[in-house]
């Protein structure tokens, strides 16, 4: 295909353009004309987004997989030494496409379910997906830096008016645990800035800091990053944030913000302070394996569902911060993978809640049971992210694990023992909450009229059985994307740190 | 006879204000009270005039006037134009309020007047008799204003406070000067700088350290803050909002001049003072804020720590922090007034609201104003892409460059705990379920609130590149 002209651009403030021409016709609405705005936001933000991820595919199309560089760079002078600059590795783009992947689907899982404030719904979202693509596209630090904390404005609106019953304390909590974080890094940052003398991102992957100075701006960034993953023991704000979100905030939230923890891992703090992440990798090593078992085991007890997965979501990012340590090929592949794996794994599981949240009001576990007799297309569908949860072969999610757990092995045998008995605690509690919601006779009766899925909950669901399995019986269409720039990466790591293995 | 007419010149905007003020003391004495709203206009007439005035004669190298006692540099400039505009902008949002609270007299478009008057002679004072001169201008001034609604106690309570303790800080003020003048012989700043230059005497360094206290009390740092919150709340909101602005930028500006001039060499001394005064700035008011209900305390709080962090620009002792220093204020400038343009909309129909919770639910029942009013919080709360990070960042920058960085650690954990604050505001706008609504306010205050969010948009980021031109020449003239 021809290459499109600030491509990268486009996708990246598409989304910000239907949120303003939303906003627009809204603040000029009255009266009946409010209504009629309220009733087609939908379809202004989904079209939106839909044509955002044909963008993003073309973009994939143009993409050439054997360059590590990165591509379809766009550069402008900014004021202050900054710059707008933007360009796609297979890294960022396979995130990027992750995100333009799900933001339909959020669209299609809010269509009538969101009954209050229709049109601002939309908005936030719109402007929260800028804000991610932006977060992966840019390479100037300060711009990275405004990407990435302004998320944390829609992302709090989006609980805080559309959550649940606690969902003050919820976005709270989510926002300043991530602001601690965030203003750490941009002391880092400031450090950075002043020792380089450029924002440049491409200059800074080079720039070799002093080993003393990498220890204290690693920190800062694994401040910000870590909260965002989140690690054990900053993990805290993600299960409250998760069950008191809406559907579709849990889906993003689950989906692509905690990617944006393990992309800074990536894309800052081993390439531009290798000497750092070589000395503090034990300690992630560790945080990993303790997260991995404590927030599985965790997750067995709770009666809440949102609860129970989001925990689980901790379990798996500890996969992803083993992987990207280990600093080999095979590890940082594996991270990347297990990324995108649990980017629509999850999603789709806080999709399942999301549906019989819809119909019953409630996610208490203990509420349902025998839903296979009366819902059994859910139930198979229940059924494949489970077991892609579990990480079965054949699913996405064996990959991702699989290769996280030999890139850990290759560093230490200990590691890919710990994070062993996760699959198997995986196994556990994510079986029993399959078993005891969807097997049984129904002993609530409020649940002998539940409705199978109606065809908006298949239409969303379809898309992501389909790249579940796809990506687990063919997970080179991801590994092919982002292996050049991986191999990249490690070499610069090994070239720099030379005390690696 | 010719110098006489160029030094007038070079005070052209000066003289315009103050003809100004008496021409319309004089008409206001004749005319009476039916004449305030007139008085108003011409007035802001008259700001914004003086604002043209001293952009169009500025020349390009600084000049001094009346023997030295004036400075005119970019950095005077710089000053002024934002001293002026403030006081013309809140003219402008204030009638509204003074006309529904029936206290339209014409002495406070004058006191404004010779206010502003007072703080330009500070912003371009090169001698220390100058500046006391400005000051107190400036200060009798306030203390007027701050007691302007004659039937509210809490008013004249205000006005005492403020006076009684700003008497203080003159004390202060005027003890340190003499003690700099005994020691280094001479009030003009050169003659200052040169005797720093040579030795940093006992004696100077405690008449920098009692200079410096009387300043930190207009500019309400801790622990000389203690005036604020009450003379905030009891002081009819546009007095407030005009207290909030342009009396801060003046004041800061001036210890900008001070420090980075005449005592540039002794910036060992003050630099601790002013990390001390910063640390405790940002500590008392951002924890102080948290408690708060009622919205103009909140503001004075708020307030507070933003001079602290006004101030790791001033510690780090560089042109780069005076360039951050002034990008910052001139942020602050029109955050500030724009959040007291919604202040002063939050009008119910039994009078002025002004508990935080009064704005419950706004998002639903004015959401215009509700989102520039959320905007603003947002971007003073540093949070990006709105300008207010811009200031934090260019404070950061110039901290960690001149090796304040424990500084800049803690001004940016802090910034959290402000951000729990402001975020309280917008959740209380946007979470809660909406309060009686808030009668219609007309167009003015919606519209400068509107502006003012706009400008802290990455939309208009054009005003960013401009004003860290401004900063950065404004800055050179010190260096």
């Amino acid at each position: 295909m021809n290459a499109l002209p600030h491509i990268l651009s486009l996708i990246t403030f598409l989304p910000l353009v239907g949120a303003l021409v939303l906003l627009v016709f809204r603040a000029s609405a009255r009266g009946e004309d409010a209504a009629v705005i309220d009733r087609n936001a939908p379809s202004v933000a989904l079209a939106t987004s839909l044509i955002t991820f044909g963008l993003s595919i073309w973009a994939l199309m143009d993409f050439n997989i054997a360059d590590p560089s990165f591509q379809f760079v766009e550069k402008a002078d900014w004021f202050g030494g900054m710059s707008y600059h933007l360009g796609a590795d297979g890294i960022s783009l396979s995130l990027v496409v992750l995100t333009t992947f799900l933001m339909p689907l959020c669209f299609i899982a809010s269509w009538g379910v969101v009954k209050k404030r229709i049109t601002e719904y939309m908005v936030a979202f719109l402007i929260l997906e800028t804000l991610m693509i932006g977060v992966f596209f840019s390479l100037d630090i300060v711009l990275f830096y405004i990407f990435f904390e302004a998320g944390l404005i829609p992302m709090f609106l989006i609980i805080g008016v559309w959550g649940g019953p606690d969902r003050v304390y919820a976005a709270f909590k989510f926002f300043l645990y991530t602001l601690l974080g965030s203003v750490l890094m941009l002391v880092a940052v400031v450090a950075m800035i002043l020792t380089a003398g450029t924002t440049d991102m491409t200059v800074l992957l080079g720039f070799d800091f002093p080993a003393g100075m990498q220890t204290w701006l690693w920190l800062g960034f694994f401040a910000s990053f870590a909260v965002k993953m989140p690690m054990w023991p900053v993990h805290t704000w993600l299960p409250d944030a998760h069950v008191q979100a809406p559907t579709a905030g849990s889906v993003i939230l689950a989906g692509v913000l905690l990617k944006m923890g393990g992309y800074g891992f990536i894309r800052f703090s081993l390439p531009m302070f290798p000497d750092a992440s070589q000395m503090f990798a034990p300690m992630v090593f560790t945080l990993s394996v303790v997260a991995i078992i404590y927030t599985s085991l965790v997750a067995f007890r709770q009666t809440d569902m949102k609860k129970l997965i989001a925990y689980s979501s901790v379990a798996h990012m500890g996969f992803v911060t083993i992987g990207i340590f280990s600093m080999n090929v095979i590890g940082v592949q594996g991270a990347m993978f297990q990324m995108i794996s649990h980017g629509v794994v999850s999603g789709a599981l806080f999709l399942i809640v999301g549906v019989i949240y819809d119909r019953m009001h409630t996610r208490e576990i203990a509420a349902y049971g025998g839903l296979a007799s009366r819902m059994p297309v859910y139930a198979t569908v229940f059924m494949l992210f489970t077991m892609a949860n579990v990480g079965l072969p054949g699913t996405s999610g064996f990959i991702g694990e699989f290769l996280t757990m030999a890139g850990g092995y290759l560093v230490s045998s200990w590691i890919a023992f710990g994070a062993a008995f996760g699959v198997i605690l995986s196994a556990v509690y994510a079986l029993t909450l399959y078993k005891r919601v969807v097997y049984g006779s129904i002993t609530n009766d409020k649940l002998n009229d539940i409705t199978d899925m109606v065809r908006r909950e298949v239409i969303t669901f379809s898309p992501l059985v389909v790249v579940t399995i796809l990506f687990g019986i063919w997970p080179s269409l991801v590994t092919d994307l982002t292996g050049p720039a991986v191999e990249a990466l490690v070499e610069h790591i090994a070239a720099a740190a030379p005390a690696v293995q | 006879m010719t110098s006489f007419m160029s030094n007038l010149s070079s005070i052209g905007p000066e003289f315009v204000l103050t003809m100004t003020a008496l021409a319309l003391l004089v008409g206001g004495a004749i005319r009476g009270e039916r004449a305030g709203g007139m008085i108003n206009a011409i007035s802001v007439v008259a700001l914004l005039g003086a604002a043209v005035l001293g952009l169009k004669s500025a020349g390009a190298d600084p000049t001094q006037a009346f023997g030295g006692a004036l400075i005119l540099d970019r950095l005077a400039l710089f000053a002024k134009t934002a001293i002026l505009l403030s006081a013309a902008l809140v003219l402008v949002i204030g009638s509204g309020f003074l006309k529904i609270e029936k206290i339209v007299k014409y002495e406070y478009a004058v006191l404004t007047l010779l206010a502003t008057l007072g703080m330009m002679v500070m912003v371009s004072a090169n001698d220390l008799l100058t500046l006391y001169v400005g000051l107190e201008l400036q200060s009798l001034a306030l203390y007027v204003l701050a007691a302007f609604n004659r039937s509210s106690l809490r008013a004249s309570e205000a006005g005492l406070k403020y006076f009684v303790l700003g008497a203080l800080s003159s004390g202060l003020l005027l003890y340190g000067m003499s003690m700099i003048y005994g020691f280094a012989g001479t009030t003009r700043f050169e003659g200052i700088a040169q005797a720093a230059h040579l030795d940093a005497s006992v004696g100077l360094i405690i008449g920098v350290v009692f200079v410096l206290s009387g300043l930190a009390f207009k500019i309400s740092a801790v622990p000389f803050h203690m005036w604020t919150p009450d003379v905030y709340q009891g002081a009819p909101t546009p007095v407030t909002a005009f207290f909030a602005s342009a009396p801060k930028f003046a004041a800061i500006t001036l210890i900008a001049r001070l420090l980075l001039g005449p005592f540039a060499d002794m910036m060992d001394q003050w630099q601790q003072v002013l990390v001390a005064l910063s640390v405790l700035s940002m500590t008392v008011g951002y924890f102080g804020a948290i408690m708060q209900r009622n919205i103009k305390r909140l503001m004075a709080y708020s307030s507070i720590a933003n001079m602290g962090y006004a101030m790791i620009a001033l510690a780090a002792g560089s042109q780069r922090g005076l360039e951050a220093l002034l990008l910052y204020m001139g942020l602050y400038l029109i955050t500030t007034l724009g959040m007291f343009a919604c202040i002063l909309a939050m009008r119910q129909s039994e009078g002025m609201a002004e508990n935080i919770d009064d704005l419950s639910g706004l998002s639903q029942s004015r959401p215009g104003l509700a989102l520039s009013f959320s905007l603003l919080l947002f971007s003073i709360a540093g949070l990006p892409p709105l300008a207010g990070f811009f200031g934090k960042l260019y404070i950061f920058l110039a901290a960690v460059d001149g090796g304040l960085l424990w500084l800049a650690i803690y001004g940016a954990v802090l910034s959290v705990v402000g951000a729990f604050y402001y975020l309280r505001i917008v959740k209380i706008m946007w979470f809660d379920d909406p309060a009686p609504a808030f009668v219609p306010s007309g167009f003015v205050l919606p519209l400068t609130a509107g502006i003012a969010a706009f400008m802290m948009l990455p939309g208009a980021f054009w005003l960013l590149p401009a004003l860290e031109r401004w900063s950065m020449a404004a800055a050179a003239s010190l260096f």
